[in-house]
């Protein structure tokens, strides 16, 4: 441009715009973009090509083993049996398939496992209600998700002689059905009760401030498996003789409170990250404390956490596992007495149980990842700064 | 809208005579008597007094650090003042939360940095506070918030996010909402500092459309042209007390504290 030249010879007035044009084309198609992406420089170049290795080195054999060689159906240990089979066997699936009731249900009885079944059914509705955010009357989604549906699954699972329900002891319940329970209370309780517990630290109450951080810093100072110990051993001892606490309900009010405590840091990050702007804003309008931490606060605060919360859960989800070390049938140990029935003693039986139950883990944390990905997508575009 | 515009403002259309017989009749609808505040050791506001009436319209001015936020502040609750005694529409501010938050009703406040809610839509900025202080049903509130959205001129904005405005319709939609409230007084907190400079006289145009209905305001601001067009007084403020009070047209013409000369002739260049 002439006028942006150094020195001004002669004054310079546009008199033509210039048309706002597209970009020059991009070098597309699938070489440039491998070219791009892969081969960009010798160490690019490099880790490639280990990576390509790497997967040619795993892929093969993992493959042959969950899906070539495996065994789909059989009635009994002869199915999964290399010596009758005459081949090389993988995974025994015949053995999770002729299982999956014990999977699922552990020692529920069986005449009573329709009620199971209603109870995922619950679940799922309340779950899609819930997740799915244009859905319609969300606030009747939480009333049901939050008060019908525990108070229901209640009365489903531990039974009420009165309406015609049998009782089911907690002692027969097992399998994915525990796990799921007991995650689901813990993610259940831990995020409201987080909540408080972030709001509390934050008071400018000292009492309850005091209250809120000794309760933080004692759950987070102690292992969940020495939680549960104590909450299984040592909390009848101090309990009198005749008062009793349910053995499943003990280590669930342990984890509930654990990942509260949890959930208390990751929310208070959040709501340190406000400006102060926000909270003048909204008490300028006259919105008293708690309005504006409910409407303007909250929302915000907890959209922020939102990767910290769904890794809580994640992370929650998977510790749930350490119930089975207290005497809790979880889905982990019913593959761990499944595997050793000598109906099923294969050789391969026992990798096959424990990579059904990798996969299960991995199907429902990679699912809930995903779906936060989704929510912060979603909720980013909506309103772009 | 800057202080250029200055000398050609004729002395006759200035609204200092007009404005003592307008307000002479009026109540008074906010008491500041001899207030102190300190952060820390630090002494921000000095004693200082000062009555406003119903409809009057008053520019806050100073150097920065000089207290003039903090005095607005106050007025709301936003800061607390440690000595002395404020009083807005009867109400003394103490400590009684109740008194607080209905003294907050009644009082409407426009930052400089906007602060609406981002989550919210412009509507929903505007609809909170009459849908949940006052408790008015959504569809009245809706109907409020498009007549003052209307009056900012900006109503077909309401259903966006404020991220997607420009600074001056922020600023502008700020306004709605705290018209929304029905406030009996307005204060504004240096409301186009952050703008940029094409945006300012939108947000002006606005204010000045408020001052002809008679709102009470007070406005902590540098815009020496709005202040020439709609105040009744001036007050220019250093090191925490009030430096020098006057009807605009003495203030610039014939300003009498040292100080005060030393700050127009920087802003009045």
């Amino acid at each position: 441009m002439t006028a942006s030249s150094g020195l001004l010879a002669q004054p310079f007035v546009r008199r033509d715009p210039v048309p706002a044009a597209p970009p020059p084309a991009l070098v597309g198609g699938p070489v440039a973009w491998i070219r791009r992406n892969l081969f960009s420089s010798l160490t690019s170049t490099a880790l490639t090509l280990a990576a390509v290795l790497l997967l040619a080195l795993i892929l093969p054999p993992l493959l042959r083993f969950l899906v070539f060689d495996a065994v789909w159906t059989g009635e009994n240990r002869d199915a999964c049996r290399p010596e009758v089979l005459g081949r090389p066997v993988g995974a025994c699936w015949a053995f999770v398939a002729n299982k999956i009731n014990y999977f699922v249900y552990g020692s529920y009885p069986i005449e009573a496992r329709w009620r199971a079944d209603v109870f995922f059914a619950l679940l799922a509705f309340g779950l899609a209600w819930m997740l799915w955010l244009d859905a319609p009357r969300r606030d009747l989604g939480a009333a049901y998700f939050f008060v019908v549906f525990p108070l229901a699954s209640y009365a489903l699972l531990a039974g009420v002689p009165a309406l015609g329900l049998p009782a089911v002891p907690t002692s027969l319940w097992g399998g994915m059905l525990v796990t799921i329970v007991v995650s689901l209370v813990g993610i259940v309780v831990s995020l409201p009760f987080g909540v408080l517990l972030a709001l509390g630290r934050r008071s400018r109450l000292p009492v309850v401030r005091l209250v809120c951080v000794i309760f933080i810093e004692f759950w987070r100072g102690v292992p969940l498996i020495t939680v549960l110990f104590m909450a299984n051993v040592m909390l009848p001892l101090f309990l009198p003789g005749d008062v009793t606490v349910d053995r499943l309900v003990r280590p669930l009010v342990g984890i509930a409170l654990f990942s509260s405590a949890y959930m208390a840091e990751i929310v208070r990050g959040g709501l340190q990250a406000m400006p102060r702007g926000q909270f003048e804003g909204a008490m300028s309008l006259g919105l008293g404390p708690w309005l504006t931490m409910r409407l303007v606060i909250l929302p915000q605060a907890l959209r922020i956490v939102i990767p910290g919360i769904v890794n809580s859960y994640i992370a929650l989800f998977k510790d749930t596992t350490l119930v089975s070390i207290v005497g809790i049938f979880d889905f982990i140990r019913t593959i761990e007495s499944a595997r050793v029935d000598p109906n099923w003693a294969a050789p391969t039986v026992s990798v096959t149980g424990y990579a059904f139950a990798a996969l299960f883990y991995f199907l429902f944390c990679f699912g809930m990842s995903r779906y936060s990905r989704f929510v912060e997508r979603r909720l980013s575009a909506s309103h772009a700064r | 809208m800057t202080a250029q515009a200055l000398p050609e403002i004729d002395p006759d259309l200035a609204p200092a005579n007009t404005s003592v017989t307008r307000l002479a009749a009026a109540p008074t609808v906010v008491t500041l008597d001899r207030v102190n505040k300190w952060y820390g050791a630090f002494h921000v506001l000095r004693d200082v007094d000062l009555t406003v009436r119903k409809g009057e319209r008053i520019v806050i001015c100073g150097p920065s650090g000089s207290g003039k936020s903090t005095l607005i502040r106050c007025i709301n609750r936003l800061e607390e003042h440690q000595a002395g005694r404020i009083v807005v529409d009867g109400i003394e501010l103490t400590n009684d939360l109740k008194k607080i938050d209905e003294i907050r009703r009644e009082v409407g406040m426009v930052f400089q940095h906007f602060n609406l809610f981002p989550h919210l839509t412009v509507l929903e900025n505007c609809t909170l506070a009459p849908i949940w202080v006052k408790k008015m049903p959504k569809a009245q509130a809706e109907e409020l918030a498009m007549r003052y959205l209307t009056r900012v001129k900006i109503p077909h904005q309401a259903s966006k996010y404020p991220g997607q405005l420009s600074g001056g319709q922020q600023q502008r939609v700020a306004i709605a909402r705290s018209l929304c409230m029905s406030p009996k007084i307005m204060l504004f907190d240096e409301p186009t500092s952050a703008l940029d400079p094409e945006m300012v006289k939108e947000v002006l145009d606005t204010m000045v459309g408020l001052a002809d209905e008679g709102m009470t305001m007070l406005c902590v601001t540098h815009e020496m042209g709005f202040a020439r067009q709609v105040a009744d007084r001036v007050i220019f403020m250093d090191e925490g007390q009030v430096v020098e009070v006057n009807t605009p047209d003495a203030f610039f013409r014939n300003p009498q504290h040292e100080r005060t000369r030393l700050f127009l002739s920087q802003i009045l260049h």
